[in-house]
């Protein structure tokens, strides 16, 4: 635990658990409203977002590459909520062309444009490179307290760390408009609360999220993230605060040992080379999700229910 | 039966032209709502008195939840409009009340039943503003009135039928409203708590408030109500129990769903 | 252009016409199969057996470097990613049925979770001599250039057994897609079918995974249905309509994108079907959104209409500024509000309809009737003269209207 693993290790683990929250708190609600799929529908999406925005600017800058992948995110909720209300196509099918439709026209377009001198490519938007989010400047724990080693942290630590604090703003603002919108829709409209706004409100919140963490981390770990911890943490409680408590716990539990496992796991076992840390994170919150879902308490319906 | 009563009978179901002294809890004017190509509910017009009770009456599928939340602006309108205590709804949201159908949540929700009363509050508290032990008081005294105080930690999705009702009814009482509007409050439960409910709902009426319910169970809109409201698509009749509920008012609404002679004891052999 | 006519009619090499009769395959039995998932509400079902495919791949190519192989046989990989989408599939019903999880989110769940595992399987084959050149990566978004002719065969010949069974099994499986109940009740096996239903969508999956790639595969299961579902509200239309749109794109797909240089199959594909989508949200006759649009706009003037002309004839004052301009581009009342000649006319006659409306629920005391007391409905379409005759009986004269 030295110089070496603040150097190569302490960023990536960062980034990834911020990315981890970052996700999981929408993500919370998501599940509650039986829109989990939207995570996977918006980091489907991020590729033709950010695509188009290499084609506009010209430059692989982060503001338009972020902006282009929110807009994309938007237009595929828009695009979503446009294909079932006017055809009146159930929610899942409507993703599922929005996605699709979407992610083939990103595909294409990078296909046809010569992108071959810069780095996108579909990969990388699937799997991330979180692995090679070093700090290049540490020379060791004492480097946290070095302004000139601080001021080179890779800038994605900055930019999640920022999304993450927001959302932690958002969700504890918006708290009470969420739940009771999320749990009575007609009530929440009785009292005169904006529902579609508020609805709307959390899927553009969700989309900075997996737009912000899709590039560190790719898109796997997007969508694990958006439903792998909310959906452990369901298991564990019947309350909402400690649904969103326990669901933070597992994202980072995920993140740190994920990338743990994927950097020396491979060691251990006497090969020579890292696996994926993006997929092995995934993996790691899906063992979790499957520990829950066996021994969580509170994992099965209870009651008499609504009759 | 000649067409003369007949006729008198749906003269006396227009609704009163002039304006009573002091303005009534709900007024609906010219309400349309559709759900695609044939209405659902068709130009009703509607005026529910302050301090009183009443009910909206009508067969399956005649619009009468359509009406409450379309007057409540809870879905949209084609057509019409609705005041509250002579204001427009949107001035006039806390004074309202509003219980949905048991059935239209999630009851699986990571909630207690506590929480679901605090809901109640929301207005109150506000976005920020902090919980504190006078409201989970208040909230606990209107669990205490529906006689569920002994479940306040309970989660949700562990109550009854019945019991997840009263729980709508505590919030609803948490509010603090003028104007009470419950869809189906009775649809489902058990005999206690239809019991429990209207001793509640009779005590709102007794404080001077207004309670407006969507009720399916013609048996008892006599004992229940003051005030009924005939629906099927079309505003049907309404007025006082005893002179609006009778034999022929309830053969409009229900056409040959009812039986002559069942109409007649609902209505109270009144002819 | 000439090499996209060559493409559609099969002359741009062998491979190439063996590529676009097996999408053409794949993308009808892609649409029947899918037609089964959509009325079951199931669609995004597939996405997650897709998404599971990808560590069966990387197992597959493994265990066969493992036993001594090169690890390219397309046929043992397919099987590979056979297997983990089936657990995916088990995996998905399993959360649904022994924990409080809905659906969507156990999808979720599983899409990801595999697919994380599988790309971690990967970077495995990736560290393997073998495995740099292994092209697994191909099975993402699907890639028909420079394929073999024996995957070429593969394709075309899964492609052919999928539509097989979908012709063996249609009529179990619409009885069972429609009215469970009504089939275990003529001694069918729902569960056995719903299984065979999986299998044929696994098959789909699998089979299409080299040429449209495990993100977008599911687009030759969900869309086609979807297009199918605009033009015909009939379940066995639908199927064959679904198979149609879905052998459609499929073959257009595979045709456009041998044309040309940088036209990836799987994407082309993908994209003359959304093409035909949204072809049918716009213009299908019943469902679109045109015809729904004028629909309504058609509708909400009827009620207003009416409305006003009721307000006529009880002598009310109209405020509507929509009632006051429809009533208006008729000729029912004048710029300033009152009523023309014609207007009251009309006025009369809707009030004496409301009138003979009242006696008729009276008279029939009928169930049927009530619901068609809507206020729109026209009574002479409910009503033979003769009857509205008798109710006219029962009115007396036609009362005229003020203005």
């Amino acid at each position: 635990m030295g110089a070496d693993f603040v150097q190569f290790s302490l960023t990536p683990i960062l980034i990834g658990s911020l990315a981890a929250i970052a996700c999981a708190l929408p993500g919370n609600f998501l599940l509650l409203r039986r829109q989990a799929l939207i995570g996977d529908a918006i980091s489907h999406v991020v590729l033709p977002g950010i695509v188009v925005a290499f084609l506009v600017t010209g430059t692989l800058a982060a503001v338009p590459m972020l902006l282009g992948a929110a807009a994309a995110a938007i237009v595929a909720v828009v695009l979503i909520e446009a294909i079932k209300r006017l055809g009146r196509i159930e929610p899942g099918a409507a993703m599922g062309v929005s996605f699709t439709f979407l992610f083939a026209l990103g595909v294409l377009i990078l296909e046809q444009t010569d992108t071959s001198s810069v780095h996108i490519d579909v990969e990388h938007a699937l799997m991330g490179n979180l692995e090679s989010l070093i700090w290049f400047r540490a020379e060791g724990w004492g480097s946290l307290f070095d302004p000139a080693a601080l001021a080179a942290l890779p800038e994605e630590l900055i930019r999640l760390a920022v999304v993450a604090l927001i959302l932690s703003l958002l969700t504890w603002l918006f708290w009470r408009p969420l739940k009771i919108s999320t749990f009575d829709e007609g009530f929440a409209r009785g009292l005169g609360l904006p529902v579609g706004l508020i609805g709307f409100g959390l899927v553009v919140t969700a989309a900075v999220a997996a737009v912000a963490a899709f590039d560190a981390v790719g898109s796997i770990i997007v969508i694990a993230m958006f439903i792998c911890p909310p959906a452990a943490a369901r298991l564990m409680t019947n309350d909402l605060a400690t649904q969103v408590g326990w669901s933070i716990v597992f994202a980072v539990l995920s993140a740190v040992l994920g990338y743990v496992l994927a950097g020396y796991g491979p060691l251990w076992l006497g090969a020579s080379n890292a696996v994926s840390a993006a997929g092995m994170i995934a993996a790691v919150s899906g063992v979790i999700l499957a520990l829950a879902c066996l021994f969580g308490p509170c994992r099965a319906r209870v009651g008499v229910g609504a009759g | 039966m000649d067409a003369a009563t007949l006729s008198l009978a749906t003269e006396a179901g227009r609704p009163p032209l002039a304006a009573p002294a002091a303005p009534p809890a709900l007024a609906v004017r010219g309400l349309t709502v559709s759900y695609g190509q044939s209405p659902a509910v068709f130009s009703v017009d509607a005026t529910f008195p302050a301090a009183a009770m009443s009910a909206i009456v009508g067969p399956n599928g005649a619009g009468k939840s359509t009406f409450l939340k379309a007057a409540l602006g809870i879905i949209p309108r084609l057509s019409g409009e609705a005041t509250v205590f002579g204001r427009p709804l949107d001035e006039a949201r806390d004074r309202i009340a509003y219980v949905p159908q048991r059935a239209s949540v999630d009851w699986d929700f990571p909630t207690s039943v506590l929480d679901v009363v605090l809901m109640g509050l929301y207005r109150r508290v506000g976005l920020l503003g902090r919980i504190t032990g006078s409201h989970r008081t208040t909230a606990r005294d209107c669990l205490v009135r529906v006689g569920m105080a002994d479940f306040a930690d309970r989660q949700i999705g562990q109550l009854s039928g019945g019991q997840q009702q009263r729980v709508f009814l505590a919030r609803a009482l948490a509010q603090d409203a003028d104007l009470y509007l419950l869809d189906e409050p009775f649809a489902g439960v058990d005999a206690a708590t239809e019991r429990a409910i209207i001793d509640v709902l009779k005590g709102l009426r007794g404080e001077g408030r207004a309670v407006v319910a969507v009720h399916h169970d013609l048996s008892t809109v006599r004992s229940y109500f003051d005030h009924v409201f005939l629906i099927n698509v079309r505003r049907i009749a309404e007025g006082p129990v005893a002179t609006t509920f009778t034999a022929e008012t309830l053969q409009q609404t229900y056409g040959g769903r009812l039986a002559t002679g069942h109409v007649a004891e609902l209505a109270g052999g009144i002819a | 252009m000439t090499s996209l006519f060559d493409a559609l009619l099969l002359q741009s090499g062998y491979n190439a016409a063996l590529v676009a009769i097996g999408a053409a395959l794949l993308g009808f039995a892609g649409g029947a199969a899918g037609t089964f998932l959509f009325l079951r509400k199931r669609a995004l079902v597939s996405d997650a057996m897709a998404h599971a495919t990808l560590p069966g791949v990387g197992l597959a190519f493994i265990l066969m470097v493992a036993l001594g192989g090169d690890g390219r046989s397309l046929p043992i990989l397919l099987a590979g990613s056979a297997v983990t989408a089936i657990l995916g599939l088990l995996a998905v019903d399993w959360i649904v049925r022994h924990t409080r999880l809905p659906e969507d989110a156990a999808i979720g769940a599983v899409l990801s979770v595999f697919f994380g595992i599988g790309v971690v399987l990967l970077t495995v084959v990736q560290t393997m001599s073998a495995g740099r050149q292994a092209g697994l990566e191909d099975f993402l978004l699907g890639a028909t250039a420079g394929m073999l002719f024996a995957d070429a065969m593969t394709i075309a010949t899964g492609g052919g057994l999928a539509v097989l069974a979908v012709w063996l099994l249609r009529r179990p499986m619409t009885l069972v897609a429609f009215d469970a109940e009504y089939a275990a009740s003529l001694g069918l096996d729902t569960r056995r079918i719903d299984l065979a239903i999986m299998a044929l969508v696994m098959a789909v999956t699998v089979v299409g995974l080299k040429i449209v790639g495990l993100v977008m595969i599911v687009a030759l299961l969900i869309i086609p249905p979807v297009i199918a579902r605009f033009w015909t509200d009939r379940s066995g239309r639908m199927i064959w309509g679904a198979g149609l749109a879905g052998g459609l794109s499929g073959y257009l797909g595979a045709a456009i994108s041998a044309s040309a240089q940088d036209l990836p199959t799987g994407p082309i594909i993908v994209l003359v079907a959304s093409a035909l989508f949204f072809l049918s949200l716009l213009l299908a006759p019943v469902r679109g959104v045109l015809a729904a649009l004028i629909r309504h706009l058609r509708f909400q003037a009827r009620v207003h209409r009416r409305q006003g002309l009721l307000a006529i004839a009880r002598g009310e004052p109209i405020h509507d500024p929509l009632t006051l301009r429809v009533l208006r581009r008729e000729g029912l009342i004048r710029p300033d509000g009152v009523a023309t000649d014609a207007g009251r006319g009309v006025a009369a006659k809707i009030a004496r309809d409301e009138r003979r409306w009242d006696i008729a629920r009276e008279v029939h005391q009928d169930a049927g009737l009530t619901g068609r007391y809507d206020g729109l409905t026209p009574i002479e379409e409910v009503f033979t003269s003769d009857e509205i005759a008798l109710f006219d009986r029962h009115l007396g004269a036609p009362r005229p209207v003020r203005g």
